[in-house]
């Protein structure tokens, strides 16, 4: 892996957006070439150098390339987009718009991120040591086709509707997530490690949720289908006890699950 | 400024013209029969020279536009233009921006578009974003079908009133026309139901469509409005409604065109016939009628109807037929917003994917093809796709292109399209090609005609408004029937567009953005005294029911940047 090396020098009051620094487009360029890459700053466009000093070694290939973000960038928006190839590694938090429309690659962010992180997501892997805000691996606004690939890990805890309108892939929450996790979602996989706390896969067509922690407070429109041990998802085998639900009959047609850990929902059971 | 057009190979149906050398003159905006030496020359040779684009059924301001906006901000995701200059920022593919909209029209070469359904209560708003809808001359037909005062005129067989009013409100709210969109259906959603043909009483009001249509096609000859009645049938998108599209087609049939302004000799503008032209009981069996209503139209003269052709895009519906809109939203599952509107009308609007791949697209989009190529006299039928309800007006070069080569329709039909569409359609036997004559009738002058505006719109003879598209593609050299992208590429991209005598695009890009067109709008009154008695009505129902004062619903002068009513003596 040839690393480049990205330290933020300040974060502006006004957002960047770094919608054309990934691997695909730094390959072949040189450090002066990625320096004078235009980024958004509000609704103007400055040079990568104005806000970031720039190092290390770029790479032909894509896929050996592994850009370096070395510090915190808050205030910095869509770091990923788009990215088919290669590594990015935020050493701090960042903004909204983390690994968008993502169809390969890895990204990592030390810190915590904003809403929307990997929305529209394809393919790739996306891993949030911190929490995530709103909309995780969700649709854009308004669509009702979403992620189709790729897998999402947070290792905090996550905020609203994340999983809005998946069709495919995996989103992982290792804490907990609010209110209406899954919303919509018609494919793929959501799993919540930690505590879910209303209404969870709201309106969802298809697709399997499992919570391993509490649902506070269930929706009415999911049939009980008993209990089940030893689940098998995505070939992992999840060896507790879940009630299993499936729904949501509030929308015609369903045929989505949601598995509710059985030693902490027996309050959501008929 | 004065202008000399030279050397284009012009093609103006009005005036007979068909491909010949003919140099235009422009000076003070209007086409002018020489100008000085000091004129500035366009040279035209090996270009296409037509009148400005006409476009008579559109949806490009109002309620229900901007609520497909709200809707649907996806459909601005990918598509979106900068502010470059003067010209404004803008977005949407299906719903876009009103700047945006008015710059997109200008880009293919089109000057003139109508919106065609305009709740009166909505007038304000509608007019509101005509103020930022540059470069188009415009205006907006009011939906009348399913407004109380109407059916209730219409009902106790009082013309006369009925003409009143609808010559007040008409003018009171600087509308242009009247547009019927399933009559009294939208007034039976009101009630959770719909109407089945025209012949189904309306809940409480106990008219019927027929009742509606025939009355409305009366009244407008009675006032003597530059346009006809302009109907959108009963029973829209249903299999099998080709029948009732016929029956209402023949309620005109004795009703005599008397515009008092403009040369209309037809009582009817049906429109969007694509969707009303569908045989069979269900989505099973569903098939193609539009032999049946071409065959209709070829053998009547009181009728013109436009098309709205399928384009094969995803794309946003929105119409005054709301139980038409709840249906389709119950058939796709996609979502959903509704709207009642008083005493007037309703509308709906739903995201909707026309895939080539899906049967019944495939034989929609052949419906629509069906209608252009087997209607003998091009100047029965327009081109519209009823933006966006069938597809973006942006596609219109593509229809185009279609009508102009069987090669790229052939194509289409083998490669890409459902086989149902050459199982239950004609198309794919069908080898007529239109000339570049017969475009600039479907798109130009049979629009301008029936709307009344033939005098200054759709043509280039001397006195007309000097809106006129130059097309980068030699009709001498190039043959549109093989070379149908150069030509779909030639009418997105005009050369040059003028309107009112000046350039507004060169080389497909606006060049000219801040300009603003006409708003026409009808200034009649069918009889003072009886008006005055239909007002009191009127303003006894507004306390009684409307959510406004009488006195809010007038469209002030203020509404309207460039003001051109057309009066009625
Ligand atoms: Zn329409």
């Amino acid at each position: 892996m040839n690393e480049i090396i990205l330290t933020p020098k300040e974060q502006p009051s006004v957002p960047l957006e770094l919608l054309n620094v990934n691997p695909d487009t730094v390959a072949g360029k040189s450090i002066d070439e990625i320096r004078q890459i235009k980024i958004a700053h509000g609704n103007t466009e400055v040079e990568l150098s104005e806000f970031f000093n720039v190092k290390g070694e770029s790479s032909e290939n894509p896929s050996e390339i592994r850009i370096v973000i070395d510090g915190d960038v808050y205030n910095t928006k869509r770091i990923g987009y788009g990215m088919q190839s290669g590594e990015i590694l935020v050493k701090g938090n960042a903004s909204m718009y983390v690994g968008t429309e993502m169809k390969g690659g890895k990204i990592v962010v030390e810190g915590n991120v904003g809403s929307w992180a990997g929305r529209d997501m394809e393919g790739g892997e996306l891993i949030i040591m911190g929490n995530a805000g709103d909309y995780v691996g969700s649709a854009y606004r308004g669509d009702w086709r979403g992620m189709s690939g790729g897998k999402i890990t947070v290792h905090g805890n996550a905020g609203n509707e994340i999983g809005e309108y998946m069709l495919g892939g995996k989103i992982e929450v290792k804490g907990n997530a609010t209110t209406l996790a899954g919303i919509h979602m018609n494919g793929g996989v959501l799993v919540i490690h930690g505590d879910a706390t209303t209404r969870v896969g709201g309106e969802m067509m298809n697709g399997t949720i499992i919570v391993k922690g509490r649902i506070d407070e269930f929706l009415p429109g999911f049939k009980y289908h008993g209990i089940e041990k030893n689940i098998e998802i995505d070939g992992e085998v999840i060896d507790s006890s879940f009630y299993k639900f499936e729904g949501d009959f509030a929308v015609k047609g369903c045929g989505g699950i949601v598995y509710a850990n059985a030693s902490k929902n027996g309050h959501i059971v008929p | 400024m004065e202008y000399i057009i030279k050397n284009g190979n012009v093609f103006d149906p009005a005036n007979n013209i068909n491909g010949e050398k003919i140099d235009i003159c422009i000076s003070n905006g209007k086409i002018v029969e020489a100008v000085k030496d000091s004129a500035k020359v366009i040279d035209a040779s090996n270009k296409i020279v037509m009148p400005g684009g006409v476009d008579l059924h559109t949806h490009i301001a109002g309620g229900k536009v901007n609520l497909g906006r709200l809707l649907r901000p996806e459909d601005s995701k990918d598509f979106y233009e900068s502010k470059v200059g003067n010209k404004r920022s803008g977005s949407g593919f299906s719903v876009p921006s009103t700047f945006m909209t008015g710059y997109q029209y200008a880009r293919m070469g089109y000057t003139t578009a109508m919106e065609a359904a305009m709740p009166p209560i909505m007038a304000k708003h509608t007019h509101e974003e005509f103020l930022d809808t540059p470069l188009l001359d415009k205006g907006a037909y009011d939906l009348l079908g399913n407004n109380w005062f109407v059916m209730e005129y219409l009902k106790e067989g009082n013309l006369d009133e009925c003409a009143a009013f609808v010559a007040w409100l008409i003018r009171v709210t600087k509308g242009y026309a009247i547009k019927i969109v399933n009559p009294g259906g939208t007034e039976a959603w009101g009630w959770g139901g719909n109407v089945q043909g025209i012949n189904d009483p309306v809940p409480y009001f106990d008219i019927t469509g027929a009742e509606i249509i025939k009355g409305l096609g009366k009244v407008n000859e009675m006032i003597g409005l530059p346009h006809s009645i302009h109907l959108h049938c009963n029973d829209l998108g249903q299999p099998g409604n080709y029948e009732t599209t016929l029956k209402s087609f023949d309620l005109l049939k004795n009703i005599e065109a008397n515009p008092k302004y403009g040369e209309r000799d037809t009582s009817l503008h049906a429109t969007h016939v694509q969707f009303h032209s569908y045989g069979g009981t269900s989505w099973r069996d569903f098939e193609s009628e539009a032999p049946a209503i071409a065959d209709y139209v070829n053998k009547n003269d009181h009728i013109v109807i436009d098309v709205g052709q399928v384009t094969l895009d995803e794309t946003t519906t929105m119409t005054a037929d709301g139980p038409m809109e709840y249906d389709l939203h119950k058939l796709t599952g996609f979502k959903w917003a509704n709207v009642d509107i008083e005493l007037e009308t309703g509308s709906g609007v739903v995201p909707f994917i026309y895939s080539p791949k899906s049967p019944v697209s495939g034989v929609q989009w052949a419906i629509g093809m069906e209608l252009f190529l087997l209607t003998n006299d091009v100047n029965k039928v327009v081109l519209t796709t009823d933006h966006p309800n069938a597809g973006p007006f942006i596609r219109y070069p593509t229809v185009i292109a279609w009508l102009l080569s069987n090669k790229y329709r052939t194509d289409l039909i083998e490669n890409s399209l459902h086989p149902w569409v050459q199982k239950k359609t004609s198309v794919a036997t069908i080898d007529r090609e239109y000339s570049l004559y017969e475009i600039a009738q479907t798109t130009r002058s049979a629009a301008a005609k029936v709307l009344g505006l033939s005098e200054t719109k759709g043509h280039l003879g001397v006195g007309a408004d000097a809106d006129i598209a130059i097309y980068s593609f030699d009709p001498e050299t190039q043959d549109p029937s093989t070379e149908y992208h150069a030509i779909e590429e030639a009418f997105a991209r005009a050369k040059y567009v003028f309107k009112d005598g000046e350039i507004i695009v060169k080389d497909g890009e606006v060049v000219k953005p801040e300009g603003y067109g006409r708003t026409f709008w009808i200034d009649s009154q069918y009889d003072s005294e009886l008006e005055n008695k239909v007002v009191e009505d009127v303003k006894i129902k507004f306390k009684k029911y409307y959510s406004i004062n009488f006195d809010s619903y007038r469209v002030h002068d203020e509404y309207i940047r460039k003001s051109s009513p057309i009066k009625l003596s």
